[in-house]
C-alpha cells in the first residue's frame, strides 16, 4: 500500500540500466534525445474559466467563504459539477483559509454514499427498494395523516384547547439554510406537532438558557473577529483550535499582535492547548466549581470592575428575604416533584413594582453580599478537592483573570459543548457570565461570553425556534394553561424592573402576532386572537431525550428525520436503536447514508439488531448538500451569510423545500377531500398559492422574505406618519404592529431582506474599527455585531478603555464602528441601562427566577460520578433538578463497576458523523480511537495501537488505543481519577473504518434547563482486547 | 515559471542548459511557524484536493500520524511529537512533513534523467515526471526524505511547492488554507522577514531557543520552519540538524565509469562533458566523513519492512 521509497545502492542502480542501458546511460550523460527534449512545464492551472459560485462552509458556525469551482462556464449546454472549492479571500473572518474539513467538501458534495433517489424499507426487510417520488410523497402522505387523525389531541383533560399531536414527530437538519427551517416550523405545527426539535438540543440549548437570563439574549455576544482584540483569551468548555480551526486563526491574531496571554482548561491537553501559554488538567464535570473559586478570588481580591459592577450589573439590587440557600439546595425546592417554586428568586420590590437597590452593595442581601456569602465555600483547597486543579495552578490562571479587571484590560471567554454537556451545563455557562459581569468584559471589544455554535445553521435553527417548546424568536410555544392570546403575552410580556430602562421585550404581542400573521395569513384575525389556537399548546417538554423516551415506550408511531443522525447523536444508542425499533415508519431526508436510515441493519457487532423482528417502514428521501442550494445560514457571530447554489442536487435528489412542499401539499389535498382532525390547523397554514409562486416547491428567496417581513397595510408611526406602504419590506422590527398590520417570521431576522435588497448577500468586507465589518452580510439583531456595546462605555459615555471605543455620542445620535445596541438617541446620562432585554436593564450576577435550578450556580457531581459524594454537602449529590427518566436511571452505573471517568468530543479532521463519507477527511483519522495516559495504559498493560474495550452500563464499543501523555491523572476527593478521551465520529456507515457508534456509551441524562445529554462526564471500564479487531 | 526560467535541470550538461533566460524573479519561500500550527492537517487535504490526489483510508496505530507517511499521493503531513520539558511542562509539537524546496537540491542532482527534476528561478524544485525513470536516486539524495515513488507509474512525486497555482500569481493551496496562518507565503526575503519578527516575540515570551530553520548545508530552503527550539530540530520528528546534500553523487563517479565503458569511447568524450556539467553541482567532497542523507541500507531494511517496492531492493546482494 506504500510508495516505495528507494535507498538504492550501486549494484541495484547497475541492475535498473540493464533494462534500458543504452538510452538511460546516453541521457545520463547529458546527450540529447527527444524524451529529455521534453519541455518542463508546470501543470496547467486548473481553474481557468470553470464557474466560480460562493457558497459557505457547512461544517460548523465559523461560517468561513467558500468558491465553489463547477465545470463549465455557466454555458447553458455544460451540466455544472463542482470540482474544486477553497477559501474565499474576501471573507472576514476566514480569509481564504478552510479547516480539514471545508478543505474536503469536494468529498462530501461528490461522497459515493450520496443519496440519488427514494427508497423504501418493507417492515422486517433487510434491503432497501427503490420508488418514485411521487409513491414516495403519497404513502408518507397517508402515513402521517392516517396517525394524525388517530391520535390528535383537540382538547386535554381538562377540556382546554390544545390542538396537538403527540405520536409523530421530527427532527430538523442544523445544516439546512434558514429557509429550509421555516418550512420546518411550518410543516411540523401545521400539523399540531410537539416533537420537533433540532440539533441544538444536543449542542447548546444550555447556551440560550444561561446567556439570555444573564445578558438578555441567548447568543455568542462579541464575533469571530473580535476575538483578536483580547489580552486573555480563556478557552475552557471548548477546543476551537480542533472545532472552530478558522475562528482560532483570531486567538492567534491577539497573540502575536496583542501578546495576548491564551489559557487552556480541559481534561486533556488538546490541540488548542498546544499553542496555549498555560494548560491545566481538571476533572471532567466540575467546572462550576473552578469558576465560583474564581468568582471567590476576583471578590476577594478585589479584582473587579467596579464603576461597571455598580453601574451594569444587578449588584446593588436587594433579593428578597425568604431567599436562601443551604446545604445543596435553594429556597423553594420540592422535594416531590424535583422542582423549585422560584417565587422567592427574586428583588425586593417598592410600590411601583421596581426593584430595590444600595449604591453602596453592602447590604446583606445585596446580589453582591448574597454572592460573597453563596462562593465563599469554593477556597482553592475546595477548588482542587473537587476539579483536580492544583491550588498554584489554579491561583495563577486566577490571577491573569482577575487582572483583566482593569479597564483597558479585556478577557474573552471562549467555549462550546465542554460545557453545554453537563446535567448543570447551563450554569457552569452562568459562571463564566458572572466572571465577566465583575470584569466589566461585557459590551467590550475583546471580550464577551462566546459561545462557539456547533453546526453551520445551528444558530439559525435556534432563532427560527425549531424546538420542542419555542417558537421562532426566543418566544416560547403558549402551555395548556395559557388558554388565550392575553393570558399568554400577559405571563410573557415582562415589566421594567428599575425606572426608565428600554425593556424591549415589552413588544411581544408585536412580535408575536407578527408572527401569527405570517403563519397564518388571513386566518389569523382580530377575532379569533390571531388564530392562537391553531398553535399545539403543551403540557410538557418534548425535547429529544423525552420523545426517545416515549418513543422507547413504544407510544409514538411516525418519525421524521431531517438531515439528522439521531442514532449517532443520540446518547446510549442501544436505547435509540430499540426506541426507533418501535416506529412504526420513518421519514429520513438526508443529502447522505446516515447510520439512522439503516438502524434496522444489522452490522454485525457494530449494530447486532434483529432486522426481521423490526417491523419499521423506513423512507429515504435524498435531499440536496449546501452546495446545491440559495440560502442563507447564521455563524455563530449571529451573521445571516447568503449563498448560492454551484450545481443541482445529484441523481433524483431534491431540494428540501420541494420535498417538505411535496407532501405538505398532498397532506392538504387529503384534508381539503377527506377532512380528518382539526383541518383547519393544517389548511390555514400560509403554505398556499398565495403564499409561494408554487407551494409544492417554495423558493428559498420567498422564505427569506417572509423571515424579514412585510406591512400587510399601510403603517403610520405614533404621529401618525406614514412610514410603510402596503406590501413593502420591513426595515427593522421597530415597524413591528400587534395590530395585524405587520407579518413577519423572526423578529430578529427583520431587516435582512428590505426593500434595498438582500442584506444577507453583502460584501463589502470595509473593517469599520476593531475588526467590525457591518457591510458583510447582515448581523441579527439589526446589524449589531457586538451585544451590548453601550456597555463599553460608563454612563456618560464616555469609554471603559479609549483604545476599545466602538460607539459615541455624536450630540444627537450613538454612531460608531457598530450598530449600537441601545436607542441610538437616547442621550449619555439617561436612566436606560445597557441590557436593553432584560427588564433591569442590567447584568445579572443572580439570575433571578431566569433558570430552573438557582440564582447562582452550584457545584454537583456528575450523574455517574467516580467519587462517593459532593464534597460540599453530602445529602444533595447532584443536581436536584435533573430529570432522569426510569428506563434511563436503570442505564447508570457506578463507581464500583466503572472507575473511570470518560468524556466524548470532536477531534478537528472530522466533523461529527457526517465527513467519515469524505474520503479526503477520512484518510486523516480512519479509525475509532480512544485517548488514555500513559499511567492508565501500564496499569492495563496496553500500548499505543492496542484494540480495547470501553464499557458502560448501557453498552461497549471497540477502539484503538492512543497511549498519550496528554491525558494525566488527577487527584480528586482524594483519589486518583484516571479519564479516558472518547472523539465521537466514526460508525458503521462511511469510507472510514467500519466500528460502534461511541454514543452507545454516554447516558440519556440531560442539563436540567434545557434537556441537553450529558456527554462529557460519565464513568466507563476499560479493558485490552486480545487478538481483536476495532 | 516556464521552459526559459529553469535555472537547474537534473543530469543536463552545461553545454546544453535549460532555457533559463527569464531569471529576473522573485525567490520565494513558505514559512511553517511550527508555535502556531495547530496541527489540524487542513494542509494536508487542501494538498490533496487540489493536486487531485486521494490515499488510502489507513488505521490507527496509535498515534495522530495519518496517514502514516509520506507518500506518492500524500506529499504533507503533519508529524506529532509529545515532548516533555524540563520544568515537567509538555510540549505537543506538530510539524508540517514536505519537500523543503532548496537551494541546492540533493533530488536534483542525484537525479539521472534529465530534465526530469527542475529548479525554477523563483527556488521551486518541481518533478518533470514525464522524464522520472523511476530509479529513486531522488530519494537517496534527498536529506529530508520526502520524495516517494508510486508503484501505480513507477515515478518518484512530491510536492511542487503548487507550482501551477504560483505561475498564475496565487499562493500555494496549503498556505492559503492554513487556519492559524501558521503557513506564510511570500518572497524569501519577507519570509526571513516575518520569521524574525515571530523569534523575537517567541524569545519574549520565554522561547530563549526560538529560531529560524533554513539550513545552510543545502544552502537554505524556500520552505523554512519557525522553531521554539532552534537549537535541537531533531525534537520536531527528526527534522536534521545540520542536512547535507547526500553523498549519492559519489556514487555517481562509481556508476558511470563502468557505464562509459559500455558505451564505448564516444561516450567518454560525451561523458566528460557530462562532467562539466553536472560537476560544479556535485558536493561529495562537502562529505569527507562519508555522513550523508543517504541510509545505510541496513537501516533502510528494518524501517521500511513494511513498504512494497516494485523495484528489486537488494536483489544485486
Amino acid at each position: 500500500m506504500y510508495g516505495t521509497k528507494l535507498n538504492l545502492g550501486r549494484r541495484q542502480f547497475l541492475k535498473i540500466l540493464g533494462a534500458g542501458a543504452a538510452s538511460v546511460t546516453a541521457t545520463a550523460m547529458g546527450l540529447s534525445t527527444a524524451e529529455a527534449q521534453v519541455a518542463a512545464a508546470v501543470r496547467p492551472y486548473k481553474l481557468l474559466r470553470s464557474k466560480e459560485t460562493r457558497n459557505n462552509c457547512t461544517y460548523c458556525s465559523v461560517g468561513c467563504g467558500i468558491l465553489m469551482y463547477s465545470m463549465g462556464d455557466g454555458a447553458r449546454n455544460a451540466k455544472p459539477r463542482i470540482f474544486h472549492i477553497e477559501g474565499d479571500p474576501d471573507h472576514p473572518v476566514s480569509r481564504g483559509s478552510l479547516c480539514p474539513k471545508g478543505a474536503g467538501l469536494l468529498d462530501m458534495i461528490h461522497s459515493k454514499n450520496r443519496l440519488l433517489y427514494p427508497e423504501y424499507r418493507a417492515p422486517g426487510s433487510s434491503e432497501w427498494k427503490r420508488i418514485g417520488w411521487d409513491e414516495a410523497v403519497k404513502r408518507i402522505a397517508r402515513l402521517l395523516k392516517d396517525d394524525r387523525d388517530a391520535n390528535f389531541i383537540a382538547k386535554n383533560d381538562k377540556g382546554q384547547t390544545v390542538n396537538r399531536w403527540l405520536s409523530s414527530g421530527m427532527l430538523a437538519s442544523s445544516a439546512a439554510s434558514n429557509e429550509t427551517g421555516i418550512l420546518d416550523f411550518k410543516f411540523a405545527r401545521s400539523l399540531g406537532m410537539l416533537g420537533l426539535d433540532c440539533q441544538a438540543r444536543l449542542c447548546h440549548a444550555p447556551t440560550v438558557s444561561a446567556l439570555a437570563p444573564s445578558f438578555g439574549r441567548g447568543a455568542m455576544t462579541n464575533h469571530w473577529v473580535d476575538i483578536k482584540n483580547a489580552n486573555v483569551v480563556m478557552v475552557m468548555g471548548g477546543n476551537p483550535a480542533e472545532a472552530h480551526p478558522v475562528g482560532f486563526k483570531w486567538v492567534i491574531e491577539a497573540k502575536i499582535k496583542n501578546k495576548a496571554k491564551v489559557i487552556v482548561v480541559d481534561p486533556r491537553f488538546n490541540r488548542t492547548a498546544s499553542v496555549a501559554d498555560i494548560f491545566s488538567p481538571i476533572r471532567a464535570g466540575s467546572d462550576t466549581a473552578f469558576l465560583m473559586g474564581v468568582v471567590r478570588y476576583l471578590l476577594e481580591t478585589g479584582q473587579i470592575q467596579h464603576d461597571y459592577v455598580r453601574a451594569y450589573t444587578n449588584a446593588p439590587l436587594i433579593v428578597r428575604a425568604d431567599y436562601s440557600f443551604d446545604e445543596g439546595l435553594f429556597s423553594g425546592f420540592d422535594a416531590q416533584t424535583g422542582n423549585y417554586d422560584k417565587t422567592s428568586w427574586t428583588y425586593e420590590r417598592d410600590a411601583d413594582g421596581n426593584a430595590l437597590r444600595d449604591p453602596s452593595m453592602s447590604h446583606p442581601r445585596s446580589v453582591l453580599q448574597l454572592l460573597k456569602k453563596h462562593v465563599d465555600r469554593y477556597t482553592p483547597e475546595v477548588v482542587e478537592e473537587i476539579t483536580g486543579v492544583k491550588q498554584a495552578e489554579f491561583l495563577r490562571i486566577a490571577g491573569i483573570i482577575g487582572s483583566c479587571a482593569a479597564k483597558d484590560k479585556t478577557l474573552t471567554w471562549l467555549y462550546a459543548l465542554g460545557w453545554t454537556h453537563h446535567t448543570g451545563g447551563a450554569q457552569i455557562i452562568r459562571g463564566a457570565a458572572m466572571i465577566q459581569l465583575l470584569l466589566g468584559n461585557i459590551g467590550m471589544a475583546g471580550g464577551g461570553v462566546n459561545a462557539l455554535r456547533g453546526h453551520s445553521n445551528i444558530q439559525g435553527y435556534t432563532d427560527l425556534g425549531l424546538l420542542s417548546t419555542r417558537i421562532p424568536g426566543y418566544m416560547n410555544l403558549p402551555t395548556d394553561k395559557q388558554q388565550t392570546l392575553a393570558q399568554y403575552l400577559e405571563e410573557t410580556t415582562p415589566r421594567a424592573m428599575q425606572p426608565g430602562q428600554v425593556n424591549y421585550w415589552s413588544n411581544t404581542p408585536k412580535f408575536f402576532v407578527s408572527l401569527q400573521k405570517n403563519l397564518f395569513g388571513k386566518h389569523a384575525t382580530r377575532e379569533n386572537d390571531w388564530a392562537y389556537d391553531l398553535l399545539p399548546k403543551w403540557d410538557r417538554s418534548y425535547d429529544m431525550l423525552a420523545y426517545f423516551d416515549l418513543m422507547y415506550q413504544g407510544k409514538v408511531n411516525g418519525y421524521i428525520a431531517q438531515g439528522f443522525n439521531p442514532l449517532a447523536a443520540m446518547p446510549d444508542k442501544n436505547k435509540t436503536s430499540k426506541a426507533l425499533s418501535k416506529l412504526k415508519f420513518l421519514v429520513i431526508i438526508d443529502p447522505l447514508v446516515t447510520e439512522t436510515s439503516n438502524f434496522w441493519r444489522n452490522e454485525g457487532a457494530f449494530n447486532d439488531v434483529p432486522t426481521e423482528e423490526i417491523m419499521t417502514e423506513v423512507f429515504r428521501l435524498p435531499s440536496n448538500c449546501f452546495a446545491e442550494e440559495n440560502g442563507a445560514i447564521v455563524n455563530s457571530g449571529r451573521w445571516l451569510q447568503w449563498h448560492y447554489a454551484g450545481q443541482e442536487p445529484p441523481g433524483e435528489a431534491r431540494h428540501d423545500p420541494r420535498i417538505l412542499g411535496e407532501i405538505m401539499m398532498e397532506i392538504r389535498r387529503l384534508y381539503e377531500t377527506e377532512g380528518g382532525a382539526c383541518p383547519e390547523q393544517v389548511l390555514h397554514m400560509t403554505w398556499d398559492h398565495d403564499t409561494y409562486h408554487d407551494p409544492h416547491s417554495p423558493e428559498p428567496e420567498e422564505m427569506a422574505r417572509e423571515a424579514n417581513g412585510y406591512a400587510l397595510e399601510d403603517v403610520y408611526d405614533d404621529t401618525g406618519k406614514q412610514i410603510l406602504k402596503k406590501g413593502q419590506l420591513l426595515d427593522s422590527f421597530a415597524q413591528l404592529r400587534d395590530d395585524g398590520t405587520t407579518a413577519s417570521y423572526c423578529w430578529v431576522f427583520t431587516g435582512s431582506w428590505t426593500e434595498k435588497g438582500n442584506q444577507m448577500a453583502n460584501r463589502d468586507n470595509t473593517d469599520t474599527g476593531l475588526g467590525n465589518t457591518p457591510g458583510w452580510a447582515w448581523a441579527w439583531p439589526a446589524n449589531r455585531r457586538i451585544l451590548y456595546n453601550r456597555a463599553s462605555m460608563d454612563e456618560m459615555g464616555n469609554p471603559w478603555d479609549p483604545k476599545r471605543q466602538i460607539l459615541h455620542w455624536d450630540g444627537e445620535k450613538w454612531t460608531g464602528a457598530d450598530v449600537p445596541d441601545f436607542p441610538a438617541t437616547l442621550p449619555p446620562g439617561s436612566p436606560a441601562q445597557p441590557f436593553i432585554m432584560l427588564p433591569e436593564g442590567v447584568g445579572r450576577l443572580f439570575s433571578e427566577k431566569g433558570m430552573v435550578d438557582g440564582p447562582f450556580p452550584e457545584h454537583y457531581e456528575p450523574i455517574e460520578s467516580p467519587i462517593a459524594g459532593n464534597p460540599l454537602h453530602d445529602q444533595v449529590v447532584h443536581n436536584p433538578t435533573t430529570r432522569l427518566f426510569r428506563d434511563d436511571a436503570e442505564r447508570m452505573g457506578t463507581r464500583a463497576d466503572y472507575p473511570y471517568v470518560a468524556t466524548t468530543y470532536s477531534v478537528t479532521e472530522l466533523f461529527r458523523h457526517w465527513t467519515k463519507h469524505s474520503h479526503l477527511n477520512a484518510m486523516l483519522q480512519p479509525e475509532q480511537f480512544i485517548e488514555i495516559g500513559e499511567k492508565l495504559a501500564a496499569d492495563k498493560g496496553i500500548a499505543h495501537g492496542d484494540t480495547v474495550k470501553v464499557t458502560t452500563k448501557r453498552g461497549y464499543i471497540t477502539a484503538k488505543a492512543v497511549v498519550t501523555k496528554r491525558m494525566r491523572t488527577l487527584n480528586v476527593a482524594g483519589q486518583e481519577v484516571q479519564q479516558i478521551g472518547i472523539p465521537c465520529h466514526w460508525g458503521f456507515e462511511g469510507e472510514t473504518k467500519k466500528g460502534y457508534l461511541a454514543n452507545t456509551l454516554s447516558p440519556g441524562v440531560g442539563d436540567a434547563n434545557s434537556q441537553t445529554p450529558e456527554f462529557k462526564a460519565f464513568l466507563v471500564n476499560l479493558e485490552k482486547l486480545e487478538g481483536a479487531s476495532a | 515559471m516556464n521552459s526559459q526560467n529553469i535555472i537547474r535541470r537534473s543530469a543536463t550538461s552545461s553545454l546544453t542548459p535549460a532555457p533559463q533566460i527569464r531569471d529576473h524573479q522573485v525567490e520565494v519561500a513558505k514559512l511553517i511557524d511550527v508555535t502556531t500550527c495547530i496541527g489540524c492537517k487542513a494542509c494536508q487535504v487542501a494538498c490533496n484536493e487540489w493536486n487531485d490526489l486521494r490515499g488510502e483510508v489507513e488505521t490507527n496505530v496509535g498515534v495522530y500520524d495519518n496517514p502514516r507517511d509520506l507518500h506518492p499521493d500524500t506529499w504533507t503531513l503533519m508529524r506529532f511529537t509529545e515532548h516533555e520539558t524540563e520544568d515537567n511542562g509538555l510540549e505537543w509539537l506538530i510539524r508540517k512533513d514536505g519537500c523543503m524546496h532548496c537551494e541546492d537540491p540533493g533530488c536534483l542532482k542525484a537525479c539521472p534523467a534529465p530534465g526530469a527534476i527542475v529548479q525554477y528561478a523563483n527556488g521551486v524544485v518541481d518533478f518533470q515526471s514525464d522524464n522520472c525513470i523511476g530509479c529513486g536516486y531522488c530519494v537517496a539524495g534527498c536529506p529530508f526524505d520526502v520524495p516517494r515513488i508510486s508503484k501505480k507509474d513507477n515515478k518518484a512525486y512530491k510536492c511542487t511547492l503548487c507550482s501551477d497555482r504560483l505561475a498564475v500569481g496565487q499562493e500555494p493551496a496549503c498556505a492559503k488554507t492554513c487556519p492559524t496562518g501558521a503557513i506564510a507565503f511570500g518572497s524569501k526575503e519577507d519570509m526571513k522577514e516575518l520569521a524574525a519578527t515571530r523569534v523575537a516575540e517567541l524569545q519574549e515570551r520565554g522561547y530563549d531557543n526560538a529560531g529560524l530553520y533554513d539550513p545552510a548545508g543545502v544552502g537554505g530552503t524556500h520552505v523554512m520552519y519557525v522553531l521554539h527550539h532552534a537549537d535541537e530540530p531533531g525534537l520536531y520528528a527528526g527534522l536534521p540538524k545540520d542536512p547535507k546534500i547526500s553523498a549519492v553523487v559519489e556514487g555517481w563517479k562509481d556508476l558511470l565509469k563502468p557505464a562509459a565503458a559500455v558505451a564505448g569511447a564516444v561516450a567518454v568524450g560525451a561523458m566528460a562533458a557530462h562532467f562539466i556539467g553536472v560537476g560544479p553541482n556535485t558536493t561529495d567532497d562537502d562529505h569527507p566523513d562519508g555522513r550523508s542523507g543517504l541510509r545505510p541500507e541496513d537501516e533502510t531494511d528494518t524501517t521500511e519492512a513494511g513498504k512494497v517496492t516494485n523495484l528489486p531492493r537488494h536483489a544485486a546482494e
